[in-house]
């Protein structure tokens, strides 16, 4: 077996880590790259209306970031919720096997709580997008 | 014999026999990133004027045929194009986010190609928590389109990049919990090991009614994460201009346009990976002649195969189904998807606990 970026295989200390360091340094240099020479080569002729934001050829109308709709911001909390426990999930899958029925039940129980609070939300309407 | 693995050896092999260990890892990490690049603009290349070429041939029109023979240059003139055009940035923008947003895109685009294995003993890095920092890093991405968004100060890009923070951070759980139905009948988080657990056949085949579900609540839930057509809400061209970027221009909105596409290919390739055995052969039981003919293939070649298969799958969806609205989209993800892939989790567990057929 042979890998490009091997630095050991089941080391988990922080080192290992290195060719990720590598790998953004290379992308950030690639980025970088690619700016400059669209800066270098392409045309610099800024006027005030070209720089003013697209709004379908009408006049904008004050500044973009204004309230949006709470859902968003509600779902975006639900995910953080829902998504420890899809983590949980992650050592569960991996052991398993050794802890056979009891393990199952107990994650069982814990699916049970998960569907409470998803029977929560979605009674309490936090799906409802038409008042 | 040419295999990937061959040639990689070969390269390790003398530049052990010119430098010290450390430099030969160093060069070979900085090798692996420009053959990264290189990937990367040869992926953007092709798929742009596949997704071109697909659209036409689904509308039963041309498609691009002008630039080059059969039109194969097409996306070559484009590229060229963007690179000599004025990268603007709106006055009212925050400049640092504005131009940050673009690099983080274009970082997690490469971060993500280290755990893939594009054939037989060939991977950047096979990392034992491989699937689990697939799904961790892939998360990133929201963070540059809410970046992006934010920053153009543009009631368009603002509305896009809310409607994909929503969709993609929603997705992501089911595509979450399909990707550790793979995990639980593998019993490993390293994508070499869940290949290997493939040598007797790909779990779409061995895996049942778990992995069928699991398999297709993938495939729905990575179209939404890459915002690809029928949950391109993002940039719903029709009441959106173009979402997020459409303030980017020039090469700005290249590296977006680029990093799409490279995230395309790289869901496909975790799902081939997955699913289909990534570069593993197709073999049918016991009919020899059969299985030595497939061995035959190389590997690599069954791994693109089946990656692009996929990614035809994702563009034929584009040309097939209708935009969902916002609330019909997130309605799909919390009241069906993520139930049924939760339970379908457990029957996996279950019968990996009862030992039923593998």
């Amino acid at each position: 077996m042979f890998h490009l970026l091997q630095t050991g295989l089941n080391s988990t200390d922080a080192g290992s880590y290195l060719p990720v360091g590598i790998q953004i340094l290379i992308a950030i240099g690639l980025v970088a790259f690619l700016m400059f020479a669209t800066h270098m080569l392409g045309p610099k002729r800024k006027t005030t209306d070209k720089l003013q934001n697209f709004s379908s050829g009408i006049e904008s109308h004050g500044d973009a970031r204004q309230p949006m709709a709470i859902k968003y911001f509600l779902t975006a909390i639900l995910f953080v919720l829902f998504d420890v426990e899809v983590i949980f999930f992650y050592p569960y899958a991996v052991n398993f096997r050794e802890l056979g029925w009891n393990g199952f039940w107990a994650v069982l129980m814990f699916v049970g709580f998960f569907l409470c609070g998803f029977t929560y939300i979605i009674k309490k309407g936090a799906l409802k997008w038409e008042d | 014999m040419w295999s990937f693995s061959h040639i990689a050896n070969e390269l390790h092999e003398w530049l052990s026999s010119i430098f010290n260990p450390t430099w030969t890892l160093v060069i070979e990490m900085v090798l692996a990133g420009v053959a990264v690049i290189g990937l990367f603009a040869a992926l953007g290349l092709v798929l742009v004027l596949m997704e071109r070429r697909v659209a036409a041939w689904i509308q039963i029109r041309l498609g691009p045929n002008r630039v080059g023979p059969q039109g194969l240059l097409q996306s070559l003139a484009d590229t060229l194009k963007l690179i000599v055009k004025e990268g603007l940035t709106p006055s009212g923008a925050d400049k640092l986010l504005f131009n940050v947003a673009p690099f983080i895109a274009m970082i997690v685009a490469m971060l993500l190609m280290a755990p893939i294995a594009f054939a037989k003993d060939f991977q950047l890095w096979d990392m034992n928590i491989g699937v689990l920092y697939v799904s961790a890093v892939s998360s990133i991405m929201v963070i540059s389109i809410l970046m992006a968004g934010w920053s153009s100060n543009n009631k368009y890009s603002l509305m896009g990049a809310m409607r994909s923070g929503a969709q993609i951070v929603s997705y992501e759980l089911s595509a979450g919990l399909s990707i550790l139905t793979i995990v639980v009948l593998t019993g490993s988080l390293q994508v070499s090991d869940i290949i290997h657990a493939q040598a007797t056949g790909w779990w779409i085949f061995k895996g049942h009614l778990p992995v069928w579900i699991a398999f297709v609540t993938f495939i729905i839930a990575v179209t939404a994460e890459t915002n690809r057509a029928p949950f391109d809400l993002a940039e719903a061209e029709s009441e959106l201009t173009a979402g997020f970027h459409t303030e980017y221009s020039g090469m700005k909105f290249a590296l977006f346009f680029l990093a799409e596409y490279i995230n395309v290919f790289i869901v496909c390739a975790i799902g081939a990976t997955l699913f289909l055995g990534g570069w593993m052969p197709f073999h049918i039981g016991n009919w020899t002649q059969f299985n030595h003919v497939m061995d035959y293939i190389p590997s690599s070649i069954w791994f693109f195969g089946k990656t692009f298969f996929l990614i035809f799958l994702i563009m034929w969806f584009r040309w097939t189904f209708p935009r969902l609205r916002i609330d019909q989209l997130l309605n799909l993800e919390w009241k069906y998807l993520l139930p049924i892939s939760m339970i379908n989790l457990l029957l996996a567990t279950a019968m990996a606990i009862l030992g039923w057929h593998f």
